[in-house]
């Protein structure tokens, strides 16, 4: 037993693509040396990785396989045997199974008697099997973008490979991979301790031979080295905080390999330019951490995450070297935003003319057409609806939510469209109502971002969305498999989620929106609204964890009303604990197929029940204990009490289940069989407006 | 080194040019002169567009004003040019230490690295109107993106074998950050050893910046700009036509067939576009239509250069054979 540690050393990764590749990287490893039956299932492992290297080192690892013994089938025994000799066939199949004409055994198959042999399949020693197998593994790691690099073009990976490590024990396994043999040699940080090698005494001393090396490879370790640094640093400053960013974190954590955290400041007159846009520049261009104040608010200091330490006249010169760089950045921001500001968002509606939103659909002017006056259709149910909202703010801001597509601003820093349209609003005069709405137009932008604050933002996010869709729609260019090139999906599951999240509930139906979208055509108005409905599964499942069949109940009964569809979901899924429920449900899941039955054989079904020709006590029952049942339901539905109702539904299950055990549906008299499925219809209709309970599966 | 008041010593303009120059010339390459058409960027000389293509191994570095008309902003922002200066580096084939050798370019440029912080970021390339594109990083030195780092791997449409390594290293950017100045125009370009006189960036191109962002946004007659695109569209697509007939050539017809001339026209239609572009003449309709027009023509000089290439090769191996 030894322990196995590969490395393979490359030229900087991205740091988007590191964490994906080390734990495949260990997958792999670990999973062929439990096929190659090197070391037993669960064996302990560990991964590395820094922009330069992803490792792997794997415990107990077995010096060679074991033999097994393999079980091999031959030629029939009339081919084999020859008047009970063995012919020349036997001969061949025992010298290729390794045995003696005399070992050959029989054995009987479907298609007759063969001859068989037990072979012994010697294993091989480690090494020889690891060399064999880790290029493969290696050429088989997914990466998003590859590359080759070597002349005639052998092998395509993420960079150059620049050396590999790999050790059994402290021994070299010959593996050959991207031009180069593994050694037992690797590297440490490129600056902080230069490019002669480390030669590794044992797969058990990489970690540490790193860590003197100035590499932390263990990426936890790392992301809290720089966690901790951050806070230290920032504690320098008085009531300082920096601001949370997990997704930062990572990335610098995956562009470091030793890395250490600087403070740096700049001039406060830059504070005078939108948070947003100071902190895009921090985050988004420069990967510097934001830091605020005691209240909250932006503090003029960012925190850079080095990749080398350095003395106090280093760190010096490197954090001046950052603040330059932040300077001439913010300066651009200003240069922008000052320059912006010299044509107002009003005299670029025009300009919005030039500015193609999709080749058929025509300019952004005029999707801000379009756009505007579905706002003012969806305001003005909502109003109708009870809802308090400024419709007239809607529709300005409607007009001149795409305007910010012309300013500089918004070409420089495109992850702030519509959040710098609302700060021009804002800069400009216009009312919160409308600034407010430009500035979340785009909100939610994905499954775990919040909806806008504002119900105009809301209405406006809809219908911009909305608009997308059915143009895109009608063009034919709707969402396939996995294909989404205009992320109409996550559209569609953005209108989903404010209909079910806005602060105010509002009264628009998916049908609704779908409907006043595809402006008067029918087709497109359905296709859209189908594409809707799928989305609130989507939403039902997997933002509300309600499972598959509950969902498809629910929608079956309705499925335009976001909240309702939400709450019928909720409360069936509370329901169904309860065994009189489930008994229920099933009973409806049978009722249902008789009805298709009936259909399918084109029996007749009664118009109504007939209370005359009910004739057994347990039909009787059900009909009376149904009816009297159904008013209630149906109140309670009303109410929205949908707890009650299901628990009210739940309460049939006697007369159900006598039912069942007592009547035959099918009855040979043609009256009243018609009538018998007369009422089995009547129950369902009765009880089906929260969910089709027929869809719900019944477990045992 | 040169003193600058009050700052420590680093490189001027000028020097910073030699020093890179010099570094490369001592690993290899062929110090060629600026291209003297327009262009966008580095990469978009002959030096490099056409050099990648084809096995011929290829080690050259340039310096290339590069003209962007839209990025003009009149002399105004300290930090952004109209034309601005890159050093374009091509390795084909790519040593397998091109990384540590560009390095290397850094400390001969009295970068103590020991002293900095250096990462290399995930930044990838890509030229769609030259069907070009590579994988590679922005180098980042204190925060600064002083390099783009590309390993080609397209070129014209075409893969490339050798792949080529492409160094650019942005001058004025590099020169700012080493003399410690906030405004691109106070970089020291030069200073005369007797007078001591400083020759600023500004003194020499200010005019420039001002003059060339008048005309691009406010004077260029965008009717004679389309006229010169169909002009030159016209001009290079007729040799492109011609160059359907390269493999029925004699030898010297062959070699002198003007695939060159074609691309400098293609050149022209690029920059022509760019003035358009910046004039605020092209629609977001209009520009996919004019990039393709435009893609046509640099990918066709391509596919053209590469056949002459290997025509050409193929007699000579014929005649030594």
């Amino acid at each position: 037993m030894a322990d196995f540690l590969f490395e393979i050393g490359l030229e900087e990764v991205p740091a988007r693509m590191i964490a994906g590749a080390q734990a495949e990287l260990a997958e792999r490893v670990v999973k062929m040396l439990e096929r190659e039956r090197l070391v037993a299932a669960g064996a302990k492992s560990k991964s590395f990785a820094t922009p330069r290297r992803l490792a792997v080192w794997v415990e107990g690892v077995a010096e060679r396989q074991e033999d097994v013994a393999e079980e091999l089938l031959g030629p029939s025994v009339k081919v084999a045997y020859k008047d009970g000799a063995a012919t020349p066939a036997a001969f061949a199949f025992a010298k290729k199974a390794g045995v003696a004409v005399e070992d050959l055994e029989k054995v009987s198959t479907p298609k007759g008697e063969y001859i068989a042999a037990t072979a012994v399949k010697v294993g091989r020693v480690a090494s020889e099997v690891i060399a064999a197998e880790m290029p493969k593994e290696l050429a088989g790691i997914y990466w998003a973008k590859n590359m080759y690099w070597r002349l005639g073009r052998p092998e395509r990976f993420v960079r150059p490979v620049q050396w590999m490590v790999a050790l059994l024990g402290s021994n070299v396994v010959p593996v050959s991979f991207g031009g180069h043999e593994a050694g037992a040699v690797t590297y440490g940080h490129r600056v902080l301790f230069g490019e002669q090698g480390i030669t590794l005494a044992g797969a058990g001393a990489y970690e540490s031979a790193l860590q003197k090396a100035f590499v932390v490879a263990d990426v936890e370790v790392r992301r809290q080295k720089i966690r901790k640094a951050l806070d230290a640093v920032t504690r320098t400053v008085a009531g300082a905080r920096w601001r949370e960013d997990e997704e930062l974190v990572e990335t610098v954590t995956q562009l470091t390999e030793w890395p250490s955290v600087i403070l740096g400041g700049f001039e406060k007159e830059y504070l005078v330019l939108p948070e947003e846009v100071l902190v895009t520049v921090m985050r988004d261009h420069q990967k510097y951490f934001a830091v605020e104040d005691v209240g909250g608010k932006l503090a003029p200091h960012f925190l850079a995450v080095l990749n080398t330490e350095a003395d106090d006249a280093g760190l010096a010169v490197i954090r001046h070297g950052n603040e330059r760089v932040l300077r001439a950045r913010f300066n651009d921001a200003r240069f922008f935003w000052e320059f912006d500001q010299r044509v107002p968002l009003t005299e670029r509606v025009a300009l919005l003319e030039h500015v193609t939103f999709q080749k058929d659909l025509g300019s952004y002017a005029k999707k801000a057409d379009r756009v505007a006056e579905l706002v003012r259709l969806l305001a003005m149910k909502a109003a109708d609806g009870g809802v308090s909202l400024n419709v007239n703010a809607a529709v300005e801001a409607a007009r001149l939510s795409k305007t910010d597509l012309t300013t500089d601003m918004v070409k420089e820093f495109t992850e702030l469209q519509g959040i710098v349209g609302g700060l021009y609003a804002r800069a400009q005069g216009y009312p919160a109502a409308v600034s407010d709405a430009i500035y979340d137009q785009y909100k939610p932008v994905s499954m775990e971002d919040s909806v806008s604050r504002t119900v105009e933002g809301a209405v406006l996010a809809m219908a911009d969305k909305a608009d997308t869709i059915a143009g895109m729609f009608g063009l034919g260019m709707e969402p396939t498999g996995s294909k989404d090139p205009f992320a109409l999906r996550r559209a569609a599951n953005g209108i989903v989620k404010i209909l079910a999240e806005s602060g105010v509930a509002l009264p628009l139906s998916l049908r609704e929106i779908a409907t006043s979208a595809a402006s008067g055509d029918q087709k497109l108005a359905e296709k859209v609204r189908a594409f809707f409905v799928e989305r609130l599964e989507f939403y039902l499942r997997e933002a509300k964890g309600q499972a598959y069949d509950v969902v498809k109940a629910v929608l079956a009964a309705g499925a335009d009303d976001v909240r309702d569809a939400i709450a019928r979901a909720e409360a069936v899924t509370a329901a169904r604990g309860s065994s009189d429920f489930e008994a229920v449900s099933a009973a409806f899941k049978r009722m249902k197929n008789i009805l298709a039955q009936a259909a399918e054989k084109r029996i007749a079904v009664g118009s109504n029940v007939d209370g005359a020709l009910l004739t057994e006590a347990s039909e009787k029952a059900l009909a009376a204990r149904s009816e009297e049942l159904a008013g209630s339901v149906k109140s309670l539905g009303a109410e929205k009490n949908y707890e009650g109702a299901l628990e009210a539904v739940a309460t049939l299950r006697p007369q159900v289940d006598a039912f069942f055990d007592a009547v035959m549906v099918m009855a040979p008299d043609e009256k009243v069989r018609a009538n018998r499925l007369a009422l089995l219809q009547r129950v369902l209709g009765d009880f089906s407006g929260i969910a089709d309970f027929s869809e719900i599966v019944v477990a045992g | 080194m040169t003193e600058i008041a009050g700052k420590k010593s680093a490189l001027t303009f000028q020097e910073l040019l030699f020093r890179l120059q010099r570094f490369w010339a001592d690993r290899g390459c062929v110090l060629q002169q600026p291209y003297d058409v327009e262009v966008g960027a580095g990469t978009m000389s002959p030096d490099t567009f056409l050099r990648v293509l084809g096995p011929k191994p290829v080690r050259i570095a340039y310096a290339q004003p590069s003209r962007r008309p839209a990025d003009g902003r009149y002399g105004e922002n300290p930090n952004r040019l109209y034309r601005h200066t890159q050093l374009q580096v091509i390795l084909k084939p790519p040593p397998a230490d091109i990384q540590e050798m560009y390095l290397e370019s850094l400390v001969a440029l009295g970068i103590d690295l020991r002293e900095h912080d250096i990462k290399f970021e995930e930044d990838n390339w890509e030229w769609p109107v030259g069907g070009a594109w590579g994988v590679g990083w922005q180098v980042m030195l204190d925060g600064l993106e002083i390099t783009q780092f590309t390993y080609f791997q397209q070129c014209g449409g075409m893969d490339l074998d050798p792949i080529c390594g492409e160094i650019t290293y942005g001058l004025e950017r590099i020169a700012a950050f080493l003399q410690d100045v906030d405004s691109i125009y106070d970089i020291v370009w030069a200073v005369e050893p007797d007078t001591g006189r400083v020759v600023t960036y500004g003194e020499m191109r200010l005019a420039e910046e001002q003059q060339f962002s008048a005309y691009s946004f406010d004077y260029a007659d965008v009717k004679k700009l389309w006229e010169h695109l169909n002009l030159y569209e016209a001009e290079c697509l007729a040799l492109l036509e011609k160059a359907k007939g390269l493999d029925k050539m004699d030898e010297l017809t062959l070699k002198r067939f003007p695939v060159l001339g074609a691309y400098e026209l293609a050149l022209k239609c690029s920059h022509v576009f760019n003035l358009l572009d910046a004039r605020g003449a092209i629609s977001v309709t209009e520009r996919v239509g004019v990039m393709a027009r435009i893609r046509a023509l640099v990918v066709g000089v391509a596919k053209v250069y590469a056949e002459q290439q290997r025509l050409v090769e193929a007699m000579t191996e014929v005649v030594a054979g």
